[in-house]
């Protein structure tokens, strides 16, 4: 059996890696007591699956990652229970908002997501020059980069991963650095959009404060929907800056 | 609340591996503050991965924060670029628990576990916006304390310490939360400083530098007395005599990111008698004091469920002489058998088959690699520094090894030790060659790693009294292993950087006039010299020069019976005619047996402090008393047992 995991990466704990996190979820999921399934072999590992990795100090509305349970211990699993089940065994701030599960048939996460929402705090400028950045950025038919990829520079362009851009207004008072807030649809595939790619690429080039990623969309056959089912409960509204 | 986040919160996006200041591990406290509790921040001076494990810190940080009349918070040495964002910034040292400022404490404790971390204590102290001078510092701000076992030599430190707790830290931490919030009671008025290290000095255990006066002949010590008739002339070590009283920690911090030996950990004894002569912390933590093994398994239990571990480790200077480790260790796989797969681990394993088979019996899952420490490359040199391994063990232990399915070995030795001839450290490349011949009746491409360290001798050692050898000497003797292994495919030969080890010599074994030499080093520049991409020996030379030092005279000059050691006021329990006579029958090649299972031979330990061993069983382990040099095996032999009685054979006692 398949769950498909959706939390909260708030706070503090941003601060920690995406790998650190998985051995967090690693120790979480053996507190649990949960059926976890094994690999085979002479060192078992736990069968989970993270999805998009998230930077060193991003938050995060909308993480997700996938856990096999052995059967038939997993029948006797409670799913709806495993949010506060789990919640308290994470590190402050990642908060389980979801459990459901899924068809094993589903496509991995890394491969499935297709773009993410974010919502980003620009330091040093007005939500006015802000969003003349971003016309002159959503009005270029391409927008090159020169980027390296296993140490070889390669020339790539922006432009078709940037799906949405909307300058937000002024940075919230509790900001460490004032400005103007934008929120981005970015692309992950054919390859990922990074925020500050994206900022480096405006006129004058920005760099990001506070970068908080809201959603996950997986576009298939021209729908759009979140990884979870729509069954589960869906997560906050994009822009609402909990502490 | 959260002190100085809002401010520390843009500097962490800036930095490498921001998880290490942010806290939030699980048992990670945040004790509220309030004006009738005694405020401890405490330190370690290296960076958080190599910090956060440490037991010792997080024994006191458990046991203050469950007095009523204490908080303690913990810190870390920040790394070179979140320094240099604090400086510039004006923003100061902070606890990780709430992001406090570290001079709002009422004492910031040091744990000082190895000499060239020094530098990185002042550097601490001057970021929290204290004085590094402890003349210089005022009521306002915090005393700056010290414990663990570097401090059984302070001195090269001593001008930077308030005060200095030598050993256990169990109890004495509660007798200076007392004289300290006596003090922090009294308003900290000009002038209360004197008063409350005075008082200080009049715990046990407690060592206030400031107190004690030293006076040279020429470069020669000549005396380290009181300046007060209430001072004690002597500062004798704290020992917590049973272990089962203090089942801490309780709640290990399990780090959000990754540390050294980052896995459950359970001491299951301290102390260790096997008598190893360069060995400081086998003779500076006598007597033994086993934790009963009842105690043990819930710790290990209740430990794995808690933190989501799927590793312990069995905690000790040797664990394998635990009494009765084969029961623990067949319980504690038993009781992980039908959950998910837990391994074990001895950080010390005793070389020989049986030893092997223990690690065997643990390690089902994942044998990738096993280290032993035969320290010498021949039995005359292993008889000089009393670590009585014979070949045979050493080569039954490998033959086991590779039988059991492990394909790499690894393998400590040091070199430099006393009387040791060239035959001697070729011994090492010999004993290296003839394991992996061992390993070729069971693998193809049998792997040795031979890893050789510099011998620095330490106080409280019968080897303290041993000139060191020269960087010159050191590097010859590596250089010599180094062409004799050339051609041996499959030894592998690593070493540590005999530079290093001079300066790890000159802070063991230096007096208070080091301290301008390690404050200089600190002023330019010279922190983290424990790492070796940023341990610079030319700031130290430099240094020494300057301040009119001889380094060769404190590090490679063989020291006499007469001279006044720098730590002949400090006590360790151990008599001085014991290590000197110890020193002796090194320099004989006579071996010293292990009093766990032989008659006392009174080195202080147990004798100065009214205290004894605590061991569940008078018989050696199984296999015999290896290492002792005695064939004990099976035999029960006198000592005494001390406290309640004993139970029943293969059980444990406490007292």
């Amino acid at each position: 059996m398949r769950l498909r995991v959706r939390y909260r990466k708030l706070g503090k704990v941003r601060f920690t890696s995406h790998r650190d996190l998985a051995r967090c979820w690693e120790r979480a999921l053996r507190r649990a007591e949960l059926p976890v399934a094994s690999t085979e072999g002479f060192s078992p590992r736990p069968k989970v699956h993270f999805g998009l990795a998230l930077s060193t100090g991003h938050e995060s509305l909308g993480e997700y990652l996938d856990v096999d349970l052995r059967e038939p211990e997993a029948l006797a699993v409670d799913t709806e229970a495993l949010p506060e089940r789990l919640t308290p065994l994470l590190p402050p701030g990642v908060d389980v908002e979801a459990v459901a599960v899924i068809d094993r048939s589903e496509t991995s996460l890394q491969e499935a997501v297709t773009s993410c929402t974010w919502v980003i705090e620009v330091p040093g400028t007005s939500p006015e020059a802000l969003a003349a950045a971003v016309d002159t950025t959503l009005s270029a038919t391409e927008l090159p980069v020169v980027r390296e990829r296993k140490g070889k520079k390669v020339a790539d362009d922006l432009r078709p991963g940037i799906l949405g851009l909307t300058v937000v207004g002024p940075t919230p008072p509790d900001a460490p650095e004032q400005g103007a807030v934008l929120e981005a649809e970015l692309a992950t595939q054919p390859r990922s959009v990074r925020p500050a790619e994206l900022l480096a690429a405006f006129d004058p080039p920005r760099t990001e404060g506070r970068v908080r990623r809201t959603h996950q969309w997986i576009t298939s056959d021209g729908a759009t929907r979140e990884p979870l089912s729509p069954g589960a409960p869906s997560p906050a509204p994009a822009g609402a800056c909990a502490p | 609340m959260n002190g100085l986040w809002p401010q520390l919160e843009p500097l962490l996006a800036k930095v490498a591996k921001p998880a290490r200041y942010i806290g939030l591990e699980d048992g990670a406290q945040r004790p509220d503050h309030a004006p009738h509790k005694v405020a401890w921040l405490l330190a370690y001076p290296d960076t958080y991965e190599i910090g956060l494990p440490n037991q010792g810190l997080q024994i006191l940080y458990e046991i203050l924060n469950e007095r009523p009349d204490a908080v303690a918070e913990r810190t870390y040495a920040p790394w070179v670029d979140l320094e240099e964002l604090l400086r510039a910034r004006g923003l100061p040292l902070f606890s990780l628990d709430t992001h406090r400022p570290a001079c709002d404490f009422d004492v910031i404790g040091f744990n000082l576990s190895a000499e060239l971390t020094y530098t990185n204590l002042l550097n601490m102290v001057d970021l929290a916006g204290v004085p590094v001078r402890a003349a210089d510092r005022r009521p306002e701000h915090p005393l700056i304390a010290a414990g663990g076992h570097c401090t059984y030599n302070p001195e090269p430190v001593a001008d930077f310490l308030d005060f200095v707790v030598l050993g256990d830290g169990e109890e004495i931490v509660a007798e200076i939360t007392e004289v300290i919030g006596a003090w922090k009671a009294s308003g900290r008025t000009d002038g209360s400083r004197e008063h409350v290290l005075r008082e200080l000095a009049h715990v046990s255990g407690v060592y206030v530098p400031s107190m004690y006066e030293c006076s040279y002949d020429g470069a020669d010590l000549v005396a380290v007395t009181p300046r007060h008739p209430d001072v004690p002339d002597r500062v004798e070590k704290r020992t917590v005599p049973d272990l089962a009283d203090f089942p801490y920690p309780k709640r290990q911090l399990v780090p959000l990111t990754e540390v050294v030996h980052d896995r459950l950990n359970v001491e299951v004894f301290r102390g260790c008698t096997r008598g190893c002569r360069f060995c400081q912390a086998g003779m500076i933590t006598r007597p033994v004091r086993e934790r009963p093994a009842e105690q043990v398994r819930t710790m290990v239990a209740e430990g794995l469920r808690r933190t989501g571990y799927d590793e312990v480790a069995l905690t000790s200077l040797s664990t394998a002489d635990y009494s009765g480790i084969e029961a623990l260790v067949g319980d504690i796989v038993r009781s992980t058998d039908d959950g998910p797969p837990v391994s074990v681990s001895l950080p010390s394993l005793r070389v020989d088959a049986f030893g092997v088979g223990i690690a065997t019996q643990l390690q089902r899952a994942r044998r990738t690699g096993l280290t032993f420490a035969p320290e010498a490359g021949t039995w005359r040199m292993r008889q000089v520094i009393n670590k009585l391994i014979r070949e045979e063990d050493l080569y039954s232990a490998i033959d086991a090894a590779y039988a059991n399915g492990w394909r790499r070995v690894k393998l400590y030795f040091l070199t430099g030790l006393p009387t040791e001839t060239d035959d001697d450290t070729l011994g090492i490349a010999e004993l290296a060659r003839n394991c992996v011949e061992l390993g070729k009746a069971h693998t193809k491409s049998p792997s040795v790693t031979v890893s050789v360290g510099g011998f620095v001798p330490k106080p409280f050692t019968p080897f303290q009294w041993f000139g060191q050898n020269t960087v010159t000497e050191l590097r010859r003797k590596i250089n010599l292993l180094r062409d004799d292994t050339r051609r041996n495919q499959g030894v592998q030969l690593k070493w540590h950087d005999p530079k290093a080890t001079q300066i790890e010599g000159l802070a063991s074994r230096g007096d208070r006039r080091l301290g301008p030499v390690i404050e200089e080093v600190w002023r330019r520049g010279g922190t983290f010299q424990e790492w070796s991409e940023k341990f610079d020996l030319e700031l130290w030379v430099e240094a020494m020069a300057h301040h009119g030092l001889d380094l060769d005279w404190y590090v490679h000059r063989h020291r006499s019976e007469q001279e006044v050691l720098p730590w002949d006021h400090l006590s360790a329990g151990l008599h001085k005619d014991f290590l000197w006579q110890e020193w002796r029958d090194a320099l004989a090649e006579v071996g010293l047996p292990d009093c766990r299972w032989t008659p006392c031979y009174d080195c202080g330990a147990c004798t100065g402090y009214s205290i004894e061993h605590i061991v569940a069983s008078a018989t050696p382990p199984a296999g015999g008393s290896q290492g002792t040099g005695q064939d004990l095996s099976g035999r029960s032999v006198p000592v005494t047992l001390l406290g309640r009685a004993p139970e029943p054979a293969g059980s444990a006692v406490g007292s």
